[in-house]
């Protein structure tokens, strides 16, 4: 009897729905990767390097030509700008929706749809990198078969900083798969 | 949804994307194109540039993968499908990542870059060039069918668990 009475307790308190325990390790990670990609962004945009060429000598005065190597100036950079600043921005909006989340109420197409952003923002990323990626390579090497010169050489610090947004690229894309994993695991009910 | 109607779309899906990768594949292996200049034969191959190999090699891997997973559709384990999701969403980032890459080669090939002083290639080479943009039109769907392939996995695994 006592066991009956500890029972029906038992249902009483279930009845009222409780807080979902809150998986602290998607949000770490969902901060560390926005911290990637705003990394990324920023390390890419502010990429800039002005060198002094000496084109020609009239008697003893030398003429320079000042010549600016942007990330504006490749259209594969601006894009993976663009494209890690929309990921930085959907993991800032993410943490906020994890933060805040369990007030709100979830029901109908809103828990599928944040495993379907986070996919959508692994896949842009990672699309930015390919694209920056390669064309840094190009930068790097060269061409010869099309005659394309490489600039590294004459612009180094312009490709070390471009490839240091690359690798913080990397870390986040590899950082968003995890997230995009988890996420989609937390979708399915427990067995 | 029934089971058999999601089991027909996930497999047209995968048949499609199959065709694409493959077909992407072909065209861009296929492309070379030479042209004269001064005496000098100047030829245009895929293989000049690593980034048309990338593409390849991952159209390649995509085309693969597609073919084993059409073949191993019968099989209904939950564990199973919950590993092609990831492995899906790990070939939709590979897709997208060398069609990107691709295209930001082949805009330099078509407009040059000024700045660097790139000359545009495509003047020289036209069939070389056609052959490419056939290619990464073809490489274009193939990722747009993957997402498409990654949403119908995911309700596959979720609708699953629910039966």
């Amino acid at each position: 009897m006592a066991s009956r009475n500890v029972e029906k307790l038992d249902l009483s308190f279930s009845a009222v729905p409780d807080k979902p325990k809150k998986d602290w390790v998607i949000v770490y990670l969902r901060i560390l990767a926005f911290l990637a990609t705003a990394s990324a962004t920023l390390v890419m945009a502010l990429n800039k390097q002005t060198k002094h060429f000496v084109v020609a000598t009239i008697g003893t005065t030398p003429i320079t030509v000042s010549i600016t190597a942007k990330f504006q100036h490749t259209p594969a950079f601006i894009f993976f700008v663009i494209a890690n600043g929309v990921a930085s921005l959907h993991c800032l909006m993410m943490i906020g929706v994890d933060i805040l989340g369990p007030q709100f109420d979830y029901k109908g197409l809103k828990p599928v749809l944040i495993p379907i952003l986070d996919m959508m923002s692994l896949v842009l990323a990672s699309a930015g990198d390919g694209a920056a990626t390669f064309m840094s390579e190009l930068g790097r090497n060269g061409n010869s078969h099309a005659r394309w010169d490489k600039i590294c050489d004459k612009f180094g610090s312009y490709c070390n900083r471009g490839g240091a947004a690359l690798i913080a690229s990397f870390i986040a894309i590899i950082l968003l798969l995890i997230i995009t994993v988890m996420s989609i695991n937390k979708l399915k009910p427990k067995k | 949804m029934t089971k058999s109607k999601r089991v027909l779309i996930s497999i047209i899906l995968r048949l499609l994307a199959f065709g694409a990768t493959v077909a992407a594949m072909v065209v861009m292996v296929t492309s070379h194109d030479s042209a004269q200049a001064f005496n000098l034969t100047f030829t245009a191959k895929y293989s000049n540039d690593p980034v048309f190999k990338y593409f390849v090699i991952a159209e390649g891997i995509a085309s693969a993968y597609s073919l084993i997973v059409l073949l191993i559709t019968c099989s209904q384990k939950s564990s199973l499908w919950r590993f092609i999701l990831i492995l899906d969403l790990v070939i939709a980032m590979l897709l997208t990542s060398s069609i990107s890459a691709a295209a930001a080669i082949a805009h330099v090939g078509k407009k040059g870059n000024s700045h660097a002083g790139w000359l545009p290639i495509c003047g020289q080479v036209p069939k070389f060039c056609d052959h490419v943009s056939g290619a990464l039109v073809a490489g274009f769907i193939a990722p747009i069918l993957y997402l498409f392939i990654v949403l119908s996995s995911m309700h596959s695994v979720i609708t699953h668990l629910f039966l």
